[in-house]
């Protein structure tokens, strides 16, 4: 028997509750028997627990992996990305290969980072190494930029110092741990501001890895003037794009809120800097989202239940691109902010919802975990397949490398005439 | 025949004389007196010899190519013993309607001068000058308070002005009747029929390949694709303006656009164009100009309110006010109607020998002047070559936009092509917006003053104005206006009020410019 699928969320957000009322689903309480569950991520972890948790049943679904934690908290995610890295090369595979400095010639996307207090001398031996740089400090809890700030001086973290004397400082609980990553101090700059990259990318399912990405990313500016001069690491402005920061500077204006498309910034790479080295940035974009996924997906269920397919996920990725058009992976969000800062923003995010809850619950119907999670072309809406690890592995020996021009994603992805495989490149 | 040889060679006369006085004439000097080294080059056949060492050097190219760059702005052949005024506009009445606008938007700048007691033009003191100098890069922090200033005027002034626009030796026999007075725009010049735009952009036709509607995501590449980005590439290797100006007729490939607009403008980055963009810049370091206040308010209103353009703000400023204090753009008012205004040094009004040109380039701007140069700032981002570029599309295409002339692509013209189309070919939707007080020219003007930028988005305007430099000509626009009406006619004859007819217009963002222009000239049933 049809019924509505009934719904229940702890964000009251209207893109959400426009999105679920549009479908003609009910709401309900969480006491109640529910089949669609928003959660924030708070929830999810009372959800998935030992002790508070329960078993979900063949018609719900949620919003989150149980162990998203482990690629959206800073530090978990640069920990994982490190394992991954090792095991790679342990296993002698290809994609591990280092070039004569010893760096990662295809998995180097995450700039040096260590956490704090735990590497504290591991950093201080780095950081000595070239005094001159810039670091930027991030709690491992924290969002919207808070609580970040930037050194270029040891004198600025003695806080954290594994024996640090100075004990009036409060011992450290995980809530408190920050990591340290090096400053991109040479950031592409467009009109003289510094931008980062905002790309949803939707997760379906990890086993096999299934995620899409979402067409319409959008890059943040800082509404002030970029400059590595030191006399401005203060000036948060300058350095954080996250919009909650820089919706409180004097220039933000509320119409376009400083944001551009992908799409632009895509036209203005080609424009300014020819196709190939964009096809090329934008096709190790895709890539770094792959592997930062690839990493976790071992983690992302619990050992005793197959929780994969209760679960789908909405992430957030903020890439930064240096000058040198190669983007470095900062964070992901497991809750990308659902405010939308401008009339464009709401529509944006509304759009966002729509086509993920068309992949996710497809046909808006009670779910039934037991499908296999591939959704047809044509309700992909906005979103596009970025890698489906089934298809992937079933060309087997001969999957053809792709050739870049035309098949990237991006304003042209459609291109790909058998849209289900993957249009990236370099895949070896 | 001998008076055509005649014009001829009083073309070639001119154009020789111009070129005369440019730095390429002492480029091929100089590159003529240093070949005599060369083993090629015999004493015997010396005039020969050097003439083919520029052949294969590429100079005789670059000749070529800065020949081309001046006939496209030449003025059409006329009597030889036509005074001056005639080359800039030979529609007496037309002229007369120049000077008076213009009139009215000196006397508007100078009241505004005086009611805020602020000079046209002053020195600014040391302390000041270094303050802008450190600012360079980022005048769009600069806060100053602007809410005194008014544009001088914007594009809806400039459309009442040419709305009472008659020809006094016009007399078509018929009374004040609704037929005569169908439309806005009441002179009489000719103007193209679609027949007559069929044949003028024959390369936009259903069976020619164009980027911007072959390059979708649907087609294969290798059907149109790639081989147009190859002869692109190829054009480029050449160096040849006039085969550039035939191929970006099918639209440029994004990489390739940067290039080929500054091979048609004939824009290559000599040290001299750097120097003299850095003079400039020292000049409006030393001065302030009251128009500076009318760019930086225009810009705040505009640009940077613009999803697309709002990154490049700062860059606004740097082209802009170098713009105005470029004294090289005056000599663009040879074949513009419009002349440029002069003011009087302080208590000296009247006396000719104190009068100079106010702003120093003649060129008074108006509520969305800035938008002319956002676009450009997605293809160059380097100051001085963006300035370079925009100068040069200023000094060809843009002024026929805000200048009173017959030209065909004079905007009297273009509104004309506009509303004639429209009445020709969409006689029902014409009559029911004129009947619900919606003339639509009141809609289009402004985006054809703009040349469209600022409407459409920006991949779209690029390849708009791939054409109007494929074409030498702004008759585009107002093919692309009728088009957009053309599209939207079903939502358009639904509507009763003007401000509605604006909403369903209000929203160009979405709208793929080829395909229109392409459906309306050439798929549509007549």
């Amino acid at each position: 028997m049809a019924g509505k699928v009934k719904w229940v969320t702890d964000i009251e957000k209207s893109v959400l509750i426009n999105n679920f009322e549009k479908r003609g689903w009910v709401q309900v309480t969480e006491n109640e028997d529910w089949n669609f569950y928003w959660m924030s991520v708070q929830t999810i972890r009372n959800v998935f627990s030992v002790e508070t948790g329960y078993r979900l049943s063949d018609d719900q679904i949620v919003n989150h992996f149980p162990n998203h934690y482990e690629l959206t908290r800073k530090d978990l995610m640069v920990k994982n990305i490190k394992r991954y890295r090792k095991e790679l090369e342990k296993e002698g595979s290809p994609l591990a290969e280092k070039d004569e400095n010893g760096k990662y010639l295809y998995l180097d996307f995450v700039p040096v980072t260590y956490m704090l207090p735990a590497d504290y001398n591991l950093f201080v031996e780095e950081f000595r190494k070239s005094p001159s740089s810039t670091w930027i400090m991030k709690p491992c809890g924290k969002a919207q930029g808070k609580g970040i700030f930037l050194i270029n001086k040891l004198s600025q973290i003695k806080k954290w110092s594994r024996d640090s004397k100075t004990s009036s400082f409060v011992s450290q609980s995980t809530k408190e741990a920050y990591v340290i990553s090096l400053y991109i101090n040479n950031p592409l700059l467009i009109g003289g501001r510094k931008f980062d990259l905002r790309l949803y990318v939707l997760v379906s399912t990890y086993r096999p890895l299934r995620c899409y990405m979402y067409k319409l990313g959008f890059c943040r500016f800082c509404t002030v003037k970029y400059t590595p001069s030191t006399s401005e690491l203060d000036n948060m402005f300058v350095h954080l794009t996250n919009v909650a920061i820089q919706k409180h500077g004097e220039d933000y204006n509320h119409i376009h809120g400083g944001k551009w498309t992908v799409s632009n910034l895509r036209l203005y790479l080609e424009s300014t800097r020819g196709r190939e080295v964009t096809s090329k940035l934008f096709d190790e974009i895709h890539w770094i989202i792959v592997q930062s996924l690839k990493a976790v997906a071992p983690l992302s269920l619990q050992p005793v239940m197959n929780n994969d397919k209760h679960c789908f996920e909405c992430y957030g990725y903020d890439i930064i691109i240096d000058d040198k058009l190669k983007p470095w992976l900062i964070e992901v969000n497991a809750s990308p902010s659902l405010t939308s800062s401008t009339a464009n923003d709401r529509i944006l995010k509304y759009n966002l919802i729509n086509d993920t809850l068309n992949i996710a619950v497809p046909n808006g119907e009670i779910p039934d975990c037991k499908w296999n999670k591939s959704p047809p072309k044509e309700v992909l809406g906005n979103y596009e397949i970025l890698y489906d690890e089934e298809l992937a592995q079933g060309d087997g020996a001969d999957r053809e490398l792709r050739s870049r021009s035309g098949q990237s994603l991006g304003p042209k992805a459609g291109r790909s005439r058998d849209s289900g495989r993957t249009v990236l490149t370099t895949w070896k | 025949m001998l008076q055509e040889e005649s014009d001829l060679s009083l073309i070639i006369a001119q154009i020789v004389q111009k070129l005369k006085g440019s730095s390429l004439y002492a480029q091929l000097e100089r590159q003529a007196w240093a070949s005599l080294q060369r083993p090629e080059i015999k004493l015997e056949s010396l005039k020969e010899d050097i003439k083919e060492f520029f052949k294969i050097s590429g100079w005789e190219k670059k000749l070529q190519n800065a020949v081309y760059s001046e006939l496209s702005v030449f003025p059409l052949p006329s009597h030889p013993a036509a005074p001056p005024e005639h080359l800039k506009e030979p529609l007496v009445y037309m002229r007369k309607a120049q000077g008076s606008w213009e009139k009215r938007i000196l006397k508007s700048l100078n009241s505004m001068c005086t009611e805020l007691s602020i000079p046209l033009a002053r020195k600014r003191p040391v302390g000041e000058q270094k303050e802008l100098l450190n600012k360079w890069n980022e005048m769009g922090t600069d806060e100053p308070d602007l809410s005194l200033f008014r544009p001088v005027y914007a594009p809806k002034d400039f459309l009442e002005v040419l709305i009472n626009l008659r020809n006094p030796n016009y007399e078509n026999g018929d009374s004040l009747s609704f037929r005569t007075h169908l439309g806005l725009i009441q002179v009489p010049l000719k103007v193209k029929d679609i027949p007559e735009l069929k044949e003028c952009f024959v390369e936009l036709g259903l069976n020619t390949g164009q980027l911007g509607i072959d390059d979708s995501t649907q087609v294969p590449p290798e059907l149109f694709e790639n081989e147009h980005v190859r002869i692109g590439q190829k054009v480029l290797a050449e160096q040849d303006s006039a085969a550039a100006q035939q191929y970006i007729r099918q639209g440029s490939p994004t990489a390739l656009r940067a290039e080929l607009w500054a091979l048609i403008l004939n824009i290559s980055s000599q040290p001299e164009d750097i120097l003299y963009y850095e003079q400039l810049k020292t000049n409006v370091i030393q001065h302030d100009l009251l128009v500076d206040s009318l760019i930086y308010k225009d810009v705040k209103l505009t640009a940077s309110n613009d999803d697309y353009y709002f990154v490049f703000e700062d860059y606004l400023y740097q082209v802009l006010l170098c713009f105005s204090r470029d004294t090289s753009v005056l000599s663009h008012f040879a074949y513009n109607s419009a002349s440029p205004p002069k003011s009087y040094i302080r208590g000296k009004l009247g006396l000719e020998e104190y009068a100079v040109f106010y702003p120093p380039n003649g060129v008074i701007p108006f509520h969305g002047f800035s938008m002319y140069v956002a676009p450009l700032c997605f293809l160059y981002h380097e100051p001085s070559k963006l300035y370079q570029i925009f100068r040069e599309m200023y000094v060809r295409f843009f002024f026929r936009l805000h200048s009173i002339s017959s030209h065909p692509s004079g905007i009297v013209s273009l509104c004309l092509l506009f509303e004639t189309l429209l009445q020709t070919y969409l006689p029902q939707l014409f009559y029911h917006l004129r009947e619900i007080g919606a003339q639509p020219l009141r809609i289009s003007f402004k985006w054809m003053v703009r040349a469209f930028s600022g409407y459409l988005a920006t991949d779209q305007l690029l390849l708009l104005w791939d054409r109007i430099l494929g074409y030498n000509s702004l008759e585009i626009l107002a093919v692309l206006a009728a088009a957009v009406f053309a599209f939207r006619a079903v939502n358009l004859m639904e509507v009763t009020s003007l401000a509605a007819a604006e909403a369903v217009l209000a929203d160009l963002s979405t709208l793929k410019v080829m395909p229109l222009l392409q459906i309306f000239l050439f798929a549509t049933v007549t």
